[in-house]
């Protein structure tokens, strides 16, 4: 591949220590342009940790960062920001009692005039915000909606369309397609591949093989903050990626409790309809 | 919420809301609940107060300078409680400053200038330093300001009695005339307009012929000019966007590339400021300067710009609504004064007035968020 010596983003050899907590350990990844690189683990593997340290939310505890092969280090997520690194975070980073727009452009605002006189340019920024919330498939009623009254969602769609408006170079996602509908979650996975085809390096965190599996070129897995390895797309199948997120023989035994938990279920339901005369002596159900 | 169980048009158009009703857009703005209480307070006034002279020209001078004071505490308080922070320090900031402002004057023979420029430098400082432990050790501001609340009132009356032997210092007065700073902190504006006004019978005069209002008191144009610039900062600029967001959500803020660091810490010089623009209105006025000035001036500010809207946790105000709650704290402590009820009973007022602001701010805001 031409593109193999032009890595967009690297990490060497980073570890990241909280207090005593090793939540990364050693970790050397490469993303290059125009490559989708999907991040697998379970809960507190130290995904969101690793992306949190590329975008300068974190420092790392050892170990360098490079974005095309210049060394970097951000002493905030704004300057990972600068350097063309944009990123949807698990929790969002949005401000609930802040409209649609505010949040939208938030430590980014477009302005006019100059001086003392510079402005934000709402009228603008008010076009952007729809415009873009429009191609995720969110139609906008006003731009000037706090974002706390939005759906789960729609909230989701505004992070992402800010991601994909000021992401340069980058796009980190976290979990970004967790709430989304059908369409919204299509929409997404359509800008990832968008993002690739424009020579962006994509990042792209999620627990659904199936919008994994489609949209990335490799696979890297941790576990309890280390890195497993990474694969190409083409060395591995739909099936092993599925097994590696879920450990494989956790779903098995999977199956087999959930055919239990419906054996049980039915037999509660005999009781209950057995002891119809004795209110308050059900089984409990919510044990699930 | 039942608007929300609707689905969409399958044309991708939204049915479910036609256009955004104008009641429900003026719901949305935090200093409603002032506005309504301002209508409130005049009312009540014009009939509880009326033929005693508070709304005269000269009476409606003496309520707006009781505003205005409070007011441009208010303002800096607002901004900073947008911010989610507070400034418990700014009472003992204003008592402070006067010293500062009074001593290299009288017992040094400073000229008026440099020493309001010294005091103007000591609230940077302090102002930098309350924000630099807020953000430095992450307690709650609460906290280290109230710490500063003791620390600079009992510098103030350190420093005084240690370098003059008294806590009082007076006979500034006669420093002002001719002096280019203290001319902002001190005499009227628009005195030929008032001259004007009353040649043409429009205001009153008195017995010698002048007009019962001789000018506009310079501090009322230092709470306009102040809330006017706070209103678009707040609402036009990129900085204002960051004061809303470093208050909504620190973390967010900073992860989506704001300097919350440097806006709190902006905010906190910002305060201290106000009360030395404060400070300076006060000695130019009375002349003298005095270790207990702005006594409470920090929780006066603070209920002002509750009143006016703001969220004690931040995110959410406006300078406009922590203007309108100056003015209403200045009618009620003035018009309890005409009305001629006992001023005992200020206390309860301004209390029952904070209760109830609060209240009401709280039904609006959860109206508001539930109007998509
Ligand atoms: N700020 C922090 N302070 C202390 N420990 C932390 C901090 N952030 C993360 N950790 C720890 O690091 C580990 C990894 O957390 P991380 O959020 O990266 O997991 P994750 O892979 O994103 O999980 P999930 O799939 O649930 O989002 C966890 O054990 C967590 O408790
Ligand atoms: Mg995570």
């Amino acid at each position: 591949m031409m593109s193999e010596s032009l890595s967009m983003i690297e990490m060497r050899n980073v570890s990241k220590h909280f207090g005593n907590v090793i939540a990364l350990n050693d970790i050397s990844l490469k993303v290059h342009a125009g490559e989708v690189m999907c991040l697998l683990g379970d809960n507190g593997a130290g995904k969101s940790t690793l992306i949190k340290t590329l975008s300068g939310v974190h420092k790392p505890s050892h170990g360098q960062m490079f974005v095309e092969g210049r060394e970097i280090r951000f002493k905030s997520p704004a300057y990972a920001l600068d350097a063309g690194i944009a990123t949807v975070f698990q929790d969002l980073a949005m401000i609930p009692l802040m409209s649609i727009t505010r949040n939208f452009f938030m430590g980014r605002e477009p302005t006019v005039g100059w001086g003392p006189f510079k402005r934000i340019d709402w009228h603008y920024a008010d076009r952007i915000a729809m415009a873009e919330m429009a191609k995720i498939g969110i139609d906008v009623r006003d731009p000037s909606q706090p974002v706390g009254t939005l759906s789960g969602g729609e909230r989701q769609c505004v992070a992402i369309a800010r991601a994909v408006y000021f992401g340069a170079k980058v796009l980190i996602l976290d979990e970004p397609t967790s709430a989304l509908g059908v369409k919204q979650a299509s929409v997404v996975l359509r800008y990832i591949a968008k993002a690739r085809a424009d020579g962006l390096a994509v990042i792209f965190i999620t627990h659904n093989v199936h919008h994994a599996y489609p949209v990335a070129d490799a696979f890297t897995l941790l576990k309890r903050g280390s890195s497993l390895g990474t694969f190409r797309k083409d060395a591995i199948s739909r099936e092993e990626v599925l097994n590696m997120m879920a450990g494989g023989a956790e779903l098995e035994s999977l199956d087999a409790e959930l055919a239990e938990f419906q054996r049980d279920q039915g037999a509660a339901s005999d009781s209950s309809a057995s002891s119809a005369a004795h209110p308050g002596n059900g089984t409990p159900l919510t044990s699930g | 919420m039942n608007t929300m169980t609707q689905t969409r048009s399958p044309n991708g158009g939204d049915e479910r809301i036609t256009a955004i009703p104008f009641w429900k857009k003026a719901l949305r703005r935090p200093e409603l609940g002032a506005v309504a209480g301002t209508i409130l307070v005049i009312a009540f006034f014009l009939v509880a107060a009326s033929g005693t002279g508070m709304f005269t020209p000269a009476g409606i001078m003496n309520f707006l300078e009781v505003s205005a004071q409070l007011g441009i505490l208010a303002t800096a308080a607002a901004l900073l409680m947008i911010g989610g922070e507070f400034d418990l320090s700014i009472g003992s900031m204003v008592g402070l400053a006067g010293i500062v402002i009074a001593i290299p004057t009288m017992e040094y023979g400073w000229p008026l200038w440099a020493a309001l420029l010294l005091a103007f430098a000591c609230a940077v400082l302090v102002g930098w330093v309350n924000g630099y432990l807020v953000n430095r050790t992450g307690l709650p501001s609460f906290i280290v300001t109230l710490a500063f609340l003791f620390i600079l009132r009992g510098l103030a009356i350190g420093l005084s009695r240690l370098l003059t032997g008294r806590t009082q210092i007076g006979g500034i007065a006669e420093r002002i005339p001719g002096d280019w700073f203290a001319a902002l902190f001190s005499g009227e504006v628009g005195s030929g307009l008032f001259a004007w006004l009353a040649a043409h019978g429009w205001i009153g005069t008195n017995f010698a012929g002048n007009p019962v209002v001789t000018g506009i008191p310079v501090s009322i144009v230092w709470w306009l000019a102040l809330t006017a610039i706070a209103t678009w900062v707040l609402l036009c600029t990129p900085y204002g966007n960051w004061i809303f967001a470093s208050g909504g959500d620190a973390n967010a803020a900073r992860n989506s590339g704001v300097p919350v660091r440097r806006v709190k810490i902006s905010l906190f010089i910002f305060t201290a400021l106000s009360a030395t623009v404060f400070a300076s209105l006060q000695v130019m006025d009375t002349g003298s300067a005095d270790t207990i000035r702005g006594l409470l001036k920090e929780l006066e500010a603070i209920i002002a710009v509750v009143i006016g809207g703001a969220l004690l946790t931040g995110g959410y105000g406006s300078a406009i609504g922590a203007a309108l709650g100056a003015l209403i704290f200045g009618m009620v402590q003035m018009g309890i004064f005409y009305t001629g009820v006992n001023t005992d009973w200020f206390k309860v007022f301004l209390g029952v007035m904070l209760l109830v602001a609060v209240l009401f701010n709280n039904f609006v805001r959860k109206k508001a968020m539930e109007s998509k």
